[in-house]
């Protein structure tokens, strides 16, 4: 389906969402109040449940942090990424990981490295590094003397 | 956390399984709650081999960040170059060669075949069965021989780069592909008489480890391990990148989603890649195997995103370029983290002596998951 169309249908749903034209995909761009509502609505969305969240991850954007939620729809095989912009003084947003439950562990990757806190989340600890570790390695202002590669 | 053997306040017996277990085949660490033999509840403990690859990789120019991608699934890594090469193709707009085109598919294919080899003589050594390993090493060899003698190495090949491959096919390419398809087809059937057809493998393998359709899909499972589950995920038929449209191969789908069926569809799946090969081996077009690509590469500010299908599943390379010669922000999606994730699912409840079959039916390789 092409981006347009994709376009008209997700504004109808989701009223409040904003789109751009970066990327081969469409990006939808909401607030994070407005995430989990949103979230539901388009894993139940009758025609075309996006039902498989192949990729989550955040961008340090030095001003604020934005979640990239990669989905897709097995019954149309059409992609969309939504963004969500988070405060980088107080990064908060709720859990998926009772939506799309893989969404779990990539949560956790994205707490362990960058630091933002998911609410109601079953299982909010550090992943890769271990639980003593100080500071958010992938944030752009992480600073560590003795294991930093700069080239 | 718990650290060492303990029990919990309901009695129930907490064992470590790993970091430094045979059957792990790296360095993953599993947290098992035991009631009995019945597993109640198994927690990954992640990061023993976790070297920071995609922090790293923003401070590496986009020549640079493909060579770290071979240590991530070193099985595949011809594919995660291949990834890697795509996404900064799709960036820069660049046309490769279709004999760069070929070669690279050809690659992928043997790669994936060497994986499966790999893969299936570990997993009945997990099970107790030492002697398929030397059969599956026997022929890994020859594909291994085959990479050596044009990408210079045997595992971390680092032979995609951005424009095409690094160098023309060694003179023997064809010769000595051609010499391992019949040495495939010859010694093929020993893989079924040894083990697929052994009824005490069967006894191991069907009903344990079940994962439904609706759970992988959830869990978001790729791969020979989803496709066990009937899911298509494919992504060289869903989304084909370079010739694979033109390629004549069918996805192997099997809907029991039990380990068996994971097994199977690994094994049916090495005879496509052989389809494949065998399509493309004496039509290698003339011409470049590099297309002509400045010495500093920079991608334009915006996005770009490209998956392919490992051996493991889908691998995804997600680029946020801010127009500079290094990415802004890099994401690999490896296909071992998300297949990790239903691991917890799919053995509890089960015996403990089960959880081998299905962690070796789900193919996990650490790096890829620590990246």
């Amino acid at each position: 389906m092409l981006n347009e169309e994709l376009k008209t249908i997700i504004s109808e749903i989701l009223p409040n969402a904003s789109f751009e034209e970066t990327g081969e995909w469409l990006n939808i761009g909401l607030e994070a109040a407005d995430w989990i509502e949103s979230a539901n609505k388009l894993r139940n969305f009758e025609s075309m449940p996006f039902n498989f969240l192949f990729c989550l991850t955040c961008v340090d954007w030095k001003t604020h942090f934005t979640m990239v939620y990669h989905l897709r729809s097995t019954t149309t095989l059409d992609n969309i990424v939504v963004k969500v912009k988070l405060d980088r003084e107080k990064p908060e947003i709720i859990t998926v990981s009772d939506i799309w439950r893989g969404a779990e562990l990539f949560e956790r990757e994205v707490y362990d490295l960058f630091g933002v806190i998911f609410l109601e989340h079953p299982d909010l600890r550090r992943l890769l590094l271990t639980n003593d570790w100080v500071g958010y390695p992938l944030r752009k202002d992480y600073e560590d003397p003795i294991n930093m590669i700069k080239l | 956390m718990v650290e060492e053997i303990g029990k919990t306040a309901e009695g129930d017996l907490i064992i470590n399984v790993g970091p430094q277990h045979p059957a792990t085949h790296g360095v993953l660490h599993l947290i098992i709650t035991l009631n009995g033999e019945t597993i109640k509840k198994v927690e990954p403990h992640l990061g023993y081999i976790h070297r920071s690859i995609e922090k790293m990789c923003e401070s590496l120019t986009y020549r640079q960040f493909i060579y770290t991608t071979s240590r991530m699934d070193y099985l595949s890594a011809h594919i995660n170059n291949h990834a890697c090469a795509l996404t900064v193709e799709k960036g820069l707009g660049i046309e490769i060669p279709a004999r760069a085109q070929v070669i690279r598919v050809l690659m992928d294919e043997l790669t994936r075949i060497a994986s499966h080899e790999l893969w299936w003589g570990a997993m009945a050594m997990d099970l107790g069965a030492f002697t398929p390993f030397f059969h599956a090493f026997r022929e890994r060899e020859t594909i291994n021989d085959i990479m050596e003698e044009t990408c210079g190495a045997r595992l971390t090949m680092n032979y995609m780069v951005p424009g095409g491959v690094m160098m023309d096919l060694h003179p023997n390419f064809q010769n000595r592909v051609k010499n391992f398809l019949t040495l495939y087809k010859r010694k093929i059937h020993e893989y079924d008489e040894l083990v697929t057809g052994n009824i005490i493998f069967q006894n191991r393998m069907k009903g344990v480890g079940v994962l439904s359709k609706e759970a992988a899909i959830s869990f978001g499972v790729t791969g020979p391990a989803a496709r066990g589950s009937g899911v298509s995920c494919d992504v060289r038929k869903l989304y084909p990148y370079e010739i694979y449209n033109t390629l004549e191969f069918d996805e192997i789908l099997e809907t029991e989603g039990d380990s068996f069926a994971r097994y199977m569809v690994r094994l049916r799946e090495m005879n496509e890649s052989i389809k494949i090969i065998e399509q493309l081996i004496d039509n290698i077009p003339e011409g470049d195997f590099q297309a002509k690509t400045k010495a500093v590469l920079k991608l334009p500010k915006g996005e770009f995103y490209q998956r392919v299908e490992t051996a493991r599943g889908e691998l995804g390379v997600y680029i946020v370029s801010e127009g500079g010669t290094t990415p802004y922000r890099i994401k690999f999606r490896s296909p071992g983290f998300s297949n990790l994730s239903c691991l917890d699912h799919i053995t509890r409840g089960g015996k403990i002596g089960d959880l081998i079959a299905s962690m070796g039916t789900l193919d996990l390789v650490i790096p890829d998951i620590d990246r």
